[in-house]
């Protein structure tokens, strides 16, 4: 399962990046993700993972390589066909990224901006199956009263609920996901995460979901990519992160309390991502 | 309170100019030449003395101040003020928001920055009254002058601090709103303008209150409104008149800025 298959859904190739500051965030990066597998992309920061996910949708300009969505090769596409190709991305980002003053509905139905014509969006006159789809997303994500509440009142989880919703209603083949529980505490970490992988299994949703905590990616993801200096040092399944392995992702340290032991969420199970957290403020 | 021995360590906070005799020299270098500045203004104290008697003479040629002879030019300059105020600030604003999105170093590629950054940085450079003199050389005496002028003065200031403005915004939630496929103008409608729109809302009524001052100003050089009749009252030595005038041009500013004062405060 943890290998790519050839022909995956979101193929990378040789992928690089470099920044005009000079940095190399990627360096050659060969990358497979088949159709509805969700996969954790970790690494220490300034790894590469945020630019390696901006560089699939191109919100990143890659400097070489080649990225394929089923089949068609997004670097290279003219701007309207990226748009075009964007649409089957949906993206969820670390600090949410709503736009404040607007409200919930408005958030969730940009999404759809990629459908619909300028005026149409201008005047917030939607398809009706948009906005139908757009409450239903809302229904799932438990954030239907909500509607005409602007996103700016709205909590850490409850915002990430409206990105999720945002991303799913873009119809996507693939989500893009930038550190999804970053802002928020461990509770509603592992929350969204159960959420984002039950809808990926629902709606048969490949992911790669740069993540930190090395504790939820072993819990939540099929199969774990390490990213160290821009390039791939593990690709296989949650449980082969051993200690050495670990080791050559992020360097020299005691993994021993990282390492996720038992497979059910007792409650022993948040304290390894707990203890990771404590580690960080000694 | 009781002080702990300690071990002597002593500790200020690391000063602008580090290098001391640049720091030292520099304060002193200052002082020296604001004393010089104020020894060569050659202040006539006799002069003065006699000034001020002048100048009372001149407070009192105001009072009372005199609404009812020059009545009907009064109300024809305010009105011809605030028709030039509201199509300049109008115009201005309209011409300002593309200038200014042109001007975002966030949204603009850089040929259309640094065009929108030169018209920005003409019309900030001339001063209000150089503009009106060269629009009424150009279109003549009266309020289109001072329309063109006014307009010209707020694209200067609205599409700048627009322009700023929009470089502010969160990229965050920019990069959101592009990464659903959205165009450029969804960009705008759904990422840039929820964000700026408080305080384009703020400045343009803020301009609205300058372009009104500015519009009694600019009538001295011929731009027409209720400057042109402040002016043609002073040169009639018709002081109880000019105060008249300059009494309602102050109760007209106050009562916009109070209202604008209220719109500001609703639309954050």
């Amino acid at each position: 399962m943890a290998g790519a298959d050839a022909d995956g859904l979101l193929r990378l190739e040789g992928l690089a990046k470099r920044y005009p500051t000079g940095d190399e965030a990627l360096r050659g990066v060969d990358l497979s993700v088949p159709a509805g597998q969700v996969m954790a992309l970790i690494g220490p920061s300034g790894a590469g993972k945020s630019t390696l996910i901006r560089c699939v949708n191109r919100l990143v300009e890659p400097t070489r390589g080649r990225v394929f969505l089923a089949g068609e090769e997004v670097t290279g596409l003219g701007a309207a066909a990226l748009r075009r190709a964007r649409r089957r991305m949906g993206m969820i980002f670390q600090e949410f990224a709503l736009v404040e003053r607007l409200t919930v509905m408005e958030n969730v139905l940009s999404g759809r901006l990629g459908y619909v014509g300028f005026w149409a969006s201008w005047l917030r006159r939607f398809p009706p199956g948009d906005v139908e789809a757009a409450f239903r997303l809302l229904e799932r994500v438990g954030l239907v009263e909500f509607v005409d509440k602007r996103a700016d009142e709205l909590s850490g989880g409850q915002r990430q609920r409206v990105g999720i919703a945002r991303a799913l209603v873009q119809e996507p083949q693939i989500l893009l996901i930038d550190e999804p529980t970053a802002s928020l505490d461990p509770k509603t970490s592992r929350q969204i995460m159960r959420l984002i992988c039950e809808l990926c299994e629902e709606r048969r949703l490949a992911a790669i979901i740069n993540i930190h905590d090395v504790g939820l990616a072993q819990m939540f993801a099929q199969r774990v990519v390490g990213l160290r200096q821009g390039k791939v040092v593990y690709d296989g399944p949650p449980a082969g992160l051993t200690p050495e392995v670990l080791t050559t992702i992020y360097g020299e340290e005691d993994w021993a309390q990282t390492i996720r032991k038992d497979d059910d969420e007792g409650p022993a199970g948040p304290r390894a991502a707990d203890e990771e957290r404590m580690a960080g403020l000694r | 309170m009781s002080v702990i021995a300690g071990t002597g360590r002593r500790w200020s906070p690391p000063p602008f100019i580090p290098n001391p005799w640049l720091r030292h020299g520099l304060t002193v270098g200052a002082a020296v030449y604001l004393a010089l500045a104020l020894g060569s203004l050659e202040v006539n104290w006799t002069r003065v003395v006699e000034g001020l008697g002048r100048g009372w003479h001149f407070v009192l040629a105001f009072a009372p101040p005199d609404f009812v002879s020059r009545r009907a030019e009064i109300v024809e300059g305010l009105a011809e003020s605030l028709v030039m105020t509201v199509t300049s600030t109008v115009i201005g604003i309209a011409i300002s928001i593309p200038i200014g999105l042109g001007a975002a170093r966030n949204l603009a590629p850089l040929p259309v920055y640094l065009l929108c950054r030169g018209i920005v940085a003409v019309a900030r450079t001339l001063q209000e009254i150089i503009v009106a003199i060269l629009f009424v050389a150009m279109v003549g005496f009266g309020p289109l002058a001072g329309m063109l002028t006014l307009s010209f003065a707020t694209i200067g200031f609205l599409s700048k601090l627009l322009a700023e403005d929009i470089e502010d915004t969160d990229p965050g939630q920019l990069e959101a709103i592009r990464a659903t496929g959205a165009s450029w103008l969804q960009l705008l409608n759904y990422g840039v303008q929820p964000q700026v729109m408080p305080r384009l809302i703020g400045l343009s009524l803020y301009r609205f209150d300058i372009n009104f001052r500015e519009s009694a100003v600019i009538g001295i050089v011929g731009a027409g409104g209720i400057g042109a009749t402040l002016n043609t009252a002073f040169d009639r030595y018709e002081y109880d008149t000019a105060a008249a005038i300059l009494l309602a041009i102050i109760v007209i500013v106050m009562a916009a800025e109070y209202l604008s004062g209220i719109i500001r405060r609703r639309v954050q």
